[in-house]
């Protein structure tokens, strides 16, 4: 396959379940060998995405391609083509490590010796040798998040679909399966991950879309959505609630606030003169603002631009 | 298909599928032993605390005679039912969405459940009689009897493995799935597995009847014991047919529609 030529695309995708639209008019393209990164709050259509486009869930409108199949007419060509890691460790907790491998690549045609040789190299790839012939039940959340990424690996996809990959996971095995994704991708396999981790989609990602509510709100370079919020923020801590609404609504509708943490930030060019005259305007008798700080903006404020929220309250929102 | 490399064969699906769910029941010590030890206590408890009071004076060597069809039954019910829990695991696990995007059919999924509940079920029915004959069961039957009875009881065991199987496709967890294990686990009480259908109030009478664990015990006991049977063994065998058939088809129908 060239690799210019889109691996997944998507027009008019839209899933509803009863009167809710889970899924709205989603358009996607996503560059063969690339990583592409869905990110979003819960609820906002990611997991729906991904289930669409591994046709384990039909849309009720809209078509989609994988590998340059259709996922609606050409399921099964297209299953052997694509592999899934879910959110929940998709792995029988009373085999081993080795058999739960060896139980993959035999459903996946692979005979053997064939599954023999490819789960010893998976294991050892992703750190996991030691543990092959211990029952899953004994890993720990990050060995069952690897060994899940090796029974995905197993017969080398092109495609590869990873819903939330890392979530609840501390920050060293976050680390090691990152490590593996950019792996994967670099040996030519498209990656579509969804996340909730600003950092994630910032660290893994060629192209992010920010989706909210089952919509694309946008989509970009990790570069690019940064660049549309603005060439710099102005953080201001302000001494108090009171403080805060004051220069909440002086400073106008540009600014994105958290009131808990009472953090203000105000998209600025950076220049000096404007700095001054901005906080002058703000607090002209030095009483409301503590500290400042001006900071190129990460994925967490592409976010809060776009979806009007910050991005911590997302994972605080419940499932739908 | 167009690249076989690529693409497992039905057969070693269906094999690869089986290996797992009997590895997984082999390795489920909990679900094993109690499926053992649950007909065993109560063989016990019927034969030795009930058994004087139920049938007085015929003496305990009797009633276990009359008692063990019904406990093997009970023992073989109990057992399948526990699929219905495995099943809904799957379903609930995340494993059923590998397999289904790696293309293994729903109904190979099933099957291999099946499967291994009635290869659990051979095994602890066979160690519940071993006990049985241990506590003097005395049976009186000949190697075509044993072998008809095996098979009708066997029969019995795959539709309400199925059912199960459908029980585990419908519940939401496991939980409420392991739940129905008191349906099949009740059924035999209002049968004549344990008392005769005549010391029942006559609206019990009516059910007991004609429920399906009736004629499946009747026949067990019938061939076990050297009694006429009459017309109980294809009366077990229709039940036993048409419940399969229903697991069957509603288990095609419903894993469509829970994978959609």
């Amino acid at each position: 396959m060239p690799s210019h030529s889109p691996a997944i695309t998507a027009q008019g995708l839209t899933k509803r379940y009863g009167d809710h639209t889970v899924l709205n008019d989603l358009d996607l393209e996503v560059d063969a060998g690339s990583i592409y990164a869905l990110l979003g709050p819960n609820g906002a259509g990611k997991t729906t995405t991904v289930r669409i486009l591994a046709t384990l869930t039909t849309p009720d409108s809209g078509r989609a391609t994988v590998n340059g199949l259709d996922v609606a007419h050409q399921r099964k060509h297209l299953r052997r083509t694509i592999s899934l890691t879910g959110q929940y460790a998709a792995l029988d907790e009373l085999q081993t490590g080795r058999e739960n491998l060896g139980m993959i690549g035999a459903l996946a045609g692979l005979n053997r010796a064939q599954a023999r040789f490819r789960s010893g190299q998976l294991l050892d790839q992703l750190d996991l040798a030691k543990a092959a012939d211990r029952q899953v039940v004994t890993y720990s959340g990050g060995m069952r998040r690897r060994l899940d990424l090796a029974a995905g690996l197993l017969r080398r996809p092109a495609v590869m679909f990873l819903d939330e990959p890392t979530t609840g996971l501390d920050p060293r095995s976050r680390e090691q399966l990152w490590q593996v994704i950019s792996e994967v991708a670099a040996s030519g396999t498209t990656v579509l991950l969804t996340t909730q981790y600003l950092e994630e989609a910032d660290r893994l990602a060629d192209r992010v879309a920010i989706m909210d509510q089952g919509r694309k709100v946008v989509e970009g370079t990790p570069s690019e959505l940064k660049q549309q919020v603005g060439g710099e923020l102005l953080r201001l801590e302000l001494a108090d609630r009171d403080a805060f609404d004051l220069v909440r609504a002086r400073a106008g509708k540009n600014a994105m606030g958290d009131a808990s943490a009472l953090v203000l930030k105000i998209p600025v060019t950076g220049a000096a003169p404007e700095i001054r005259s901005q906080m002058d305007v703000l607090d002209p008798d030095r009483t409301l603002i503590r500290h400042f700080a001006l900071h190129r903006p990460d994925l967490d404020d592409v976010f809060f631009t776009f979806t009007g929220q910050p991005a911590k309250t997302a994972k605080e929102l419940s499932h739908v | 298909m167009s690249d076989p490399a690529m693409s497992a064969n039905t057969a070693s699906v269906a094999l690869t599928l089986t290996g797992r769910t009997l590895r997984l029941s082999r390795r489920n010590t909990e679900a094993l032993l109690i499926s053992l030890v649950l007909p065993i206590m109560l063989m016990l408890v019927f034969v030795y605390l009930f058994g004087g009071a139920l049938q007085p004076g015929v003496g305990t060597s009797a009633y276990v005679t009359y008692v063990v069809p019904g406990v093997l039954l009970l023992c073989a019910a109990f057992g399948a039912a526990l699929t219905a829990g495995a099943v809904s695991y799957d379903m609930t696990s995340g494993i059923i969405d590998r397999f289904r995007s790696m293309d293994v059919g729903g109904g190979w999924f099933l099957c291999s459940h099946v499967v291994a509940s009635l290869a659990r079920n051979i095994v602890s029915t066979t160690i519940v009689l071993g006990v049985a004959l241990a506590i003097g069961f005395r049976p009186d039957t000949t190697p075509a009897h044993a072998l008809a009875a095996a098979g009708v009881l066997i029969a019995f065991v795959l539709a309400v493995s199925w059912l199960s199987a459908v029980v585990g496709l419908i519940a939401k967890t496991p939980e409420a799935a392991s739940s129905f294990t008191f349906v099949p686990m009740f059924l035999p009480y209002a049968s004549s597995a344990f008392v005769p259908i005549e010391t029942m109030p006559s609206w019990l009478r009516g059910f007991a009847e004609h429920q399906p664990v009736t004629p499946v015990i009747e026949t067990l006991r019938g061939l076990l014991l050297g009694a006429d049977v009459g017309n109980s063994p294809w009366l077990a065998l229709a039940w036993s047919t048409g419940l399969l058939l229903l697991g069957v088809a509603l288990s095609g129908v419903l894993f469509r529609r829970r994978a959609a």
